[in-house]
């Protein structure tokens, strides 16, 4: 079953979509990255500062649909302060769980955009300070 | 037997002469539309898909529980009855179009494969470098990337009708795309699906005729909706399917002038499309048969051609109306909505389409507001992405009718719009 306007309701997605948590950029980021589901226009973009192998602080910017937006919002207050090890361990059930509700194949992909677009930032991290973009947009984990 | 035919051409010279059109009675026969559910089913994706009549999906049980047999082969009595039923919906879908010959009518899966079989049977033996292939900027992805492929397998170059911003072709742009004479063929949609354009095609036909092209009519969306008559758009291809008509999906049609279709080699090999088959060649069987490659979709010609027997109860001509006036009702309910931008020409220039975008709210949550309601609507690109870059969205969500829709269906429309304003906006 899909989403509906209920779940939407019920669950704090519509919080998070009209009280973003996160949103805005860093002075100067140590990782930067961006993805978009070009199917719908969904855009995501993260910037990270990194401190001792953790995510000191995360910002997101972007636009979409209120499901894109908020999981982006969801992830980034979860996962401030983390160790990065524990955020490349994240996958798309964490999202789910964090939303709350079940989505259907469409609303899905709206769903883990931000999850991607922090992992593909995270992974091209292991290669930092080398920045190393060839191997970064190669481990997107598409 | 009056056939079909001769009423519908009494009903053409004397409209009043059929029985009145009642889309609530018309609505009653659709299961769908009698399926228990906690709120009424208000479908507005007919563009997507149509749903189908009793009619349609009892044709398809009695073929299986009657004569269920391989076409065209065997000799025995129920394969002969299944050969016949076949052959009769290609003769049906072959009037309907006002094809010359139901020669002409090659089945497929869908518009799509129908369009592919051009690009790869026609294409592949006619188009070389240095060629030219007309296209618009409106064309579902059915209609592009087919010759994409063709084009850079070939070295030939793609060339398009641009986009106005009133969504309509920019016709005076034509006479330049085709002034070197490289086009070999144009491809052009009737009705726009996100736009809900209706296509000058005749017109488009004569110029790329005049300057040796042939045209290709991508009828998807105007076959099931209003009266298209093959030889009278001065087309040379035309594709359609039957899902979007009332009847089942994994079939559909092309229309092809016979002697372009005669000169054409096969599109897949197989059994049925040859005469005869040597260890190392094969002579191609007759048309149509010679495009009809392998045991075809014989439950869904029999229901398509059963739509196509009920469209022609109704009357193109009422369904086409009844699109329209639905069509204008919404575009003057839409409009009124604050922040609401209606894609696309006014109603006197299109079908029963009306794609849209909401300020402040994505289609989705809009697709996901209105499905709180009941509504079913489409939302995103609506496999026309190059469109939507054009007009600088990256998606819609569109609401579309058939000979089924209701006005309150359009009621439910309005308060799930409202509904997402509140939530969203």
């Amino acid at each position: 079953m899909t989403g509906g306007m209920d779940d939407l309701f019920r669950e704090n997605i519509l919080d998070h979509y009209r009280n973003p948590r996160n949103r805005g950029a860093l002075e100067s980021p140590d990782i930067t990255y961006e993805d978009a589901n070009p199917l719908c226009g969904d855009q995501i973009r993260i910037e990270i500062q990194v401190q001792d192998d953790r995510i000191a602080q995360i910002r997101y910017s972007g636009h979409g649909c209120s499901i894109s937006q908020a999981a982006a919002s969801m992830l980034c207050e979860r996962i401030e302060g983390r160790p990065l090890d524990e955020v490349k361990a994240l996958g798309r059930q964490d999202v789910l769980d964090m939303i709350g509700i079940d989505l259907g194949p469409v609303r899905l992909k709206c769903a883990l955009l931000a999850l991607k677009t922090v992992k593909a930032g995270v992974y091209g991290m292991t290669q930092w300070p080398g920045d190393d973009e060839d191997d970064r947009e190669g481990a997107g984990g598409r | 037997m009056t056939t079909r035919l001769e009423r519908a051409g009494a009903a053409d010279a004397a409209p009043g002469a059929r029985p009145p059109f009642d889309p609530a009675a018309v609505r009653a026969q659709f299961p769908i539309f009698r399926t228990e559910r906690p709120r009424p089913l208000a479908y507005l994706d007919s563009a997507a898909t149509s749903q189908k009549p009793d009619a349609v999906i009892a044709s398809m049980d009695r073929y299986y529980a009657t004569c269920n047999a391989n076409i065209h082969r065997g000799v025995y009595r129920i394969a002969e009855e299944a050969t016949a039923l076949y052959e009769d919906a290609r003769q049906r879908v072959a009037r309907f179009v006002n094809a010359a010959s139901p020669r002409e009518i090659v089945f497929t899966r869908n518009s799509t494969e129908a369009i592919n079989l051009v690009a790869y049977a026609w294409g592949r033996a006619n188009v070389k470098a240095g060629d030219a292939l007309l296209l618009t900027e409106m064309e579902h992805h059915a209609n592009l990337v087919p010759w994409q492929i063709l084009a850079e397998e070939k070295g030939a170059q793609l060339r398009f009708i641009p986009v106005t911003p009133e969504g309509e072709l920019d016709l005076s742009a034509l006479p330049a795309l085709l002034r070197d004479g490289r086009v070999k063929l144009a491809g052009v949609v009737h009705v726009s699906n996100v736009l809900g354009t209706v296509n000058p095609v005749t017109e488009i036909a004569r110029a790329v005729h005049a300057a040796g092209g042939l045209l290709l009519v991508d009828a998807s969306q105007s076959v099931p909706h209003l009266p298209v008559d093959v030889i009278g758009l001065a087309a040379d291809f035309v594709a359609f399917t039957s899902h979007k008509m009332l009847g089942p999906t994994g079939i559909g049609a092309l229309w092809g002038r016979r002697d372009l279709l005669e000169a054409m080699p096969p599109f897949l090999g197989g059994g049925e499309m040859i005469r005869e088959v040597k260890l190392t060649r094969s002579k191609w069987n007759e048309l149509p048969w010679k495009f009809e490659a392998g045991t075809m979709a014989i439950a869904e010609a029999v229901g398509f051609g059963a739509a196509v027997a009920y469209l022609e109860e109704l009357g193109m001509e009422h369904v086409f109306a009844h699109d329209r006036a639905l069509m204008r009702e919404a575009m003057t309910r839409l409009s009124a909505i604050p922040g609401l931008r209606i894609l696309g020409p006014g109603p006197e220039k299109r079908g029963g389409v009306v794609a849209f975008t909401l300020a402040g709210i994505h289609p989705h949550d809009i697709a996901t507001a209105l499905d709180a309601e009941g509504v079913c609507v489409r939302a995103g690109h609506h496999c026309a992405m190059p469109l939507h870059e054009k007009l600088g969205i990256p998606a819609s969500a569109r609401a579309s009718f058939h000979c089924y829709s209701l006005p309150w269906e359009l009621d439910a429309l309005e308060r799930g719009l409202a509904r997402a304003r509140e939530v969203f906006a």
